[in-house]
C-alpha cells in the first residue's frame, strides 16, 4: 500500500488535470480541485508517516527493475519535501475560489484548474522521483505550467513577466539536461543510486566536472539563487493571487531539493568542485540576503517588496546548503518548511486586499490595517515570523542557521544572518507603517474586512507559523533525519 | 588536428548552442528569441543523440546477423525532451501572440518603455 502511494501522489493529480479541464463552467472544477488537492495532502503524510516509521520506500515503474527502469524512492527527505508541496496546495484551494472567481475571466476558470493541477504533478513529481532524467521531465511540467498561470494575471506585465520566466526558465532546464547528458555519457546511468555507485569512478574526468556545473547552474536559475533571481520579483508580483501563494510557497523549495539531492546523494563527498560549489553557495546566500533585502525595502509594491524578501530567504537556505554540516543541511531544510508557511501566510494576507481593493501599491493600502483587522494581525504575525521573533517558526530556522555558522566559526556568516534579520525588520516595519499607521485614503474608508473563505486558510497558515514555532518535533525531527539519510556528518 | 576531426559531433554541437544562446541573449524581438531558444535545445538533443553512437554499431532494431547495435536510450530520452520543445515552443508563441495583442509590438525594448511610461 506505502508503494502504492508514492505513484498515487503523482498520478492522482495527473489523471485530475485533464478531467478538470472539460467541467462545465461553475464551481465543479474547484470542487474536484479541491478533493485531488485534498487527497494528495492525506497521500503525503501517510508517506512520511511510513517512512518515518518503516524506512525506504522504492516503487519500479511498470515493474521494471532500477536501475534500468524509473525508480521513486522515498526516504524522510522527499516525504517531507512532498508534504509541504501537498499541504500548501491543500491549504490554497479553498481561498482560491472567491480569489480566482474575482481575478480570472469566467471561461477560462476550469483551465486555470488544470494548470494548477499540472503545476502540482510536477512539482510532487519532481519530489517523488529517484531518477534524474525524469527531474527533468517534472521540472518542465511544472514550469510550463506555471509560465501560463503567471500570464494569467489582470495587468499586462503579467504576459511579458511570464515571457521572462519562460526564456530564463528554458534555458535553466535544458542546461540541467546538458548536465545531465555529460554524466551519463560517464556513467551510463540516471537512476540516482546507481550515480552515487558509479561517480566516484569517473569524478576526476573533465565531463563529469563539466556536468556538474552545467546542472548546478540550471538548478540555480530555477532556484533564483541571487544573481539568477531576475525573473523571479516580476512574475511573483503580476501573477494572480493565489498562484503567487502557491508558487512562493512551493516551487523554489522543490528546486532547493533538487540541489540538496545532487550535492549530497548523488556525488560523492571527495568530488571537490562540490566542495567549491559550497563555497560559492556561502557567497551567493550572503549577497542575496543583504541585496535583496535592501532591494525589499525601497519597493512601493507590496508584493513586490515580499517577492524580493523571498529572494533573501532562498539566501539563507542556499547558506545552510553551503556549510555542509548535518546542522547546516537541517537548517536549510527547517527554512525550507517555515518559509512556505510564513510566504504562504504573508501572500495570502496580500491577496485578500487585492481582493477588497485590487491593488496593494503602498499608497493604496494606507490606513487599512483597522478596517481589515483579521488581514493585518496575519500580515504582522507572518511578518514577525519573517523577521525570526522567538516564539515563531522564523526564529528556529534562524536559531540553527546560526548554531551552523557558529559550529564553522563563520563569524561573517553569523553578522549577516542577524544583519538580514535587521533588514528584514525595516521591510516588515515599512509595511506595518502604511497599513495601520498611516491615514486611511478616500478610497479606502468604506473597505471592510476580507470574507471568511479567504481569512480561515491565511489563519491556517499563520497558527502553523505559531504552531511550529513552539513545538519542534514535527520540522526539527524530520529535518535531522533528512540531513542524517543526506549523509551529512558535523566536522 | 586529428583531435577536431574525431569530435566533430562535439564541434557541431558547441557551435549550435552558442548560436542559440547568444540569440536569445542578444535580439530584442520576442520571436527571435524563441527562434534561438530552439536552436539552444537543438542543440542538446545533437549531444544526446550523437553519444549514444555505438562506432560501428547498427541502428538499434533488431535484425538477424547483427550483434552491435548503438544505445537506443538516450534517443528515447530526446523524444521526450523534443516534446517538452514542442510544448515550450507553443507556450512561448501563445504568449507572443497575447503580448503583441495588449502592447501593439514583440520588440523587447518599445515593451518596456510602454510599462515605465504610464
Amino acid at each position: 500500500m506505502e508503494n502504492n502511494i508514492s505513484l498515487l501522489l503523482v498520478a492522482v493529480p495527473l489523471i485530475a488535470a485533464p478531467v478538470v479541464a472539460v467541467l462545465p463552467r461553475g464551481r465543479l472544477p474547484w470542487a474536484v480541485t479541491l478533493v485531488v488537492t485534498f487527497l494528495c495532502a492525506l497521500f503525503a503524510s501517510m508517506q512520511l508517516y511510513g517512512v518515518l516509521s518503516g524506512g525506504l520506500i522504492s516503487y519500479e515503474l511498470g515493474g521494471w527493475a532500477p536501475p534500468w527502469g524509473i525508480e521513486y524512492r522515498i526516504d524522510a527527505v522527499n516525504a517531507f519535501v512532498a508534504l509541504i508541496v501537498a499541504g500548501i496546495a491543500a491549504v490554497t484551494l479553498p481561498y482560491a475560489l472567491l480569489s480566482v472567481e474575482q481575478e480570472i475571466p469566467e471561461e477560462q476558470i476550469p483551465l486555470f484548474y488544470s494548470a494548477m493541477l499540472l503545476c502540482l504533478t510536477g512539482l510532487l513529481g519532481i519530489t517523488q522521483t529517484g531518477d534524474i532524467f525524469n527531474v527533468f521531465v517534472f521540472l518542465e511540467i511544472s514550469s510550463l505550467s506555471s509560465y501560463a498561470l503567471i500570464s494569467l494575471g489582470r495587468k499586462r506585465q503579467a504576459l511579458t513577466s511570464a515571457y521572462q520566466y519562460l526564456i530564463m526558465g528554458t534555458v535553466g532546464a535544458t542546461f540541467f539536461l546538458i548536465g545531465v547528458g555529460l554524466i551519463y555519457s560517464q556513467t551510463g546511468t540516471l537512476n540516482m543510486q546507481d550515480l552515487a555507485v558509479r561517480l566516484p569512478e569517473v569524478a576526476h574526468f573533465k565531463t563529469v566536472n563539466t556536468g556538474f556545473a552545467f546542472i548546478m547552474i540550471g538548478i540555480a536559475l530555477k532556484l533564483a539563487l541571487f544573481p539568477l533571481h531576475l525573473w523571479l520579483p516580476n512574475a511573483y508580483t503580476y501573477a494572480p493571487s493565489v498562484v503567487t501563494v502557491f508558487l512562493a510557497a512551493t516551487a523554489t523549495k522543490v528546486a532547493l531539493y533538487v540541489m540538496l539531492r545532487v550535492l549530497f546523494t548523488i556525488f560523492p563527498d571527495s568530488f571537490l568542485l562540490a566542495a567549491h560549489a559550497r563555497e560559492l553557495f556561502i557567497v551567493a546566500g550572503i549577497a542575496s540576503i543583504i541585496i535583496a533585502s535592501v532591494y525589499a525595502i525601497y519597493q512601493e509594491d507590496v508584493k513586490r517588496l515580499l517577492a524580493y524578501s523571498s529572494v533573501a530567504q532562498i539566501g539563507y537556505m542556499a547558506m545552510g546548503i553551503g556549510f555542509a554540516s548535518a546542522t547546516g543541511v537541517t537548517a536549510a531544510l527547517i527554512h525550507l518548511f517555515n518559509h512556505s508557511l510564513m510566504k504562504g501566510a504573508l501572500f495570502m494576507a496580500v491577496g485578500a486586499i487585492i481582493y477588497r481593493i485590487g491593488a496593494c501599491r503602498m499608497r493604496d493600502i494606507h490606513g487599512l490595517g483597522r478596517a481589515m483587522p483579521w488581514t493585518f494581525g496575519a500580515i504582522v504575525i507572518g511578518g514577525l515570523s519573517l523577521i525570526g521573533v522567538p516564539g515563531t517558526a522564523g526564529f528556529i530556522s534562524k536559531w540553527y542557521l546560526v548554531a551552523a555558522a557558529l559550529e564553522q566559526e563563520a563569524w561573517i556568516s553569523v553578522a549577516v544572518i542577524l544583519f538580514g534579520s535587521l533588514l528584514a525588520v525595516v521591510y516588515v516595519g515599512k509595511l506595518i507603517e502604511a497599513l495601520y499607521f498611516k491615514p486611511v485614503t478616500e478610497s479606502g474608508k468604506s473597505v471592510t474586512e476580507a470574507p471568511l473563505m479567504l481569512l480561515a486558510p491565511t489563519w491556517v497558515l499563520v497558527f502553523a507559523n505559531i504552531y511550529f514555532g513552539l513545538d519542534t518535533e514535527l520540522t526539527v525531527g524530520v529535518a535531522e533525519k533528512a540531513a542524517a539519510i543526506l549523509g551529512v556528518v558535523n566536522p | 588536428m586529428d583531435f577536431f576531426i574525431d569530435h566533430y559531433n562535439y564541434w557541431v554541437v558547441i557551435f549550435l548552442m552558442m548560436v542559440g544562446l547568444y540569440t536569445v541573449i542578444s535580439r530584442g524581438n520576442l520571436i527571435k528569441k524563441i527562434i534561438g531558444l530552439n536552436i539552444f535545445q537543438v542543440s542538446v538533443f545533437f549531444l544526446y543523440i550523437s553519444v549514444g553512437t555505438v562506432e560501428g554499431g547498427a541502428a538499434p532494431i533488431l535484425t538477424d546477423g547483427i550483434e552491435l547495435y548503438s544505445n537506443p536510450l538516450p534517443h528515447v530520452l530526446i523524444l521526450t525532451a523534443i516534446v517538452v520543445g514542442v510544448a515550450m515552443t507553443a507556450l512561448a508563441l501563445a504568449l507572443v501572440v497575447r503580448i503583441k495583442e495588449s502592447y501593439g509590438t514583440i520588440e523587447e525594448d518599445e515593451i518596456h518603455e510602454l510599462d515605465h511610461s504610464l
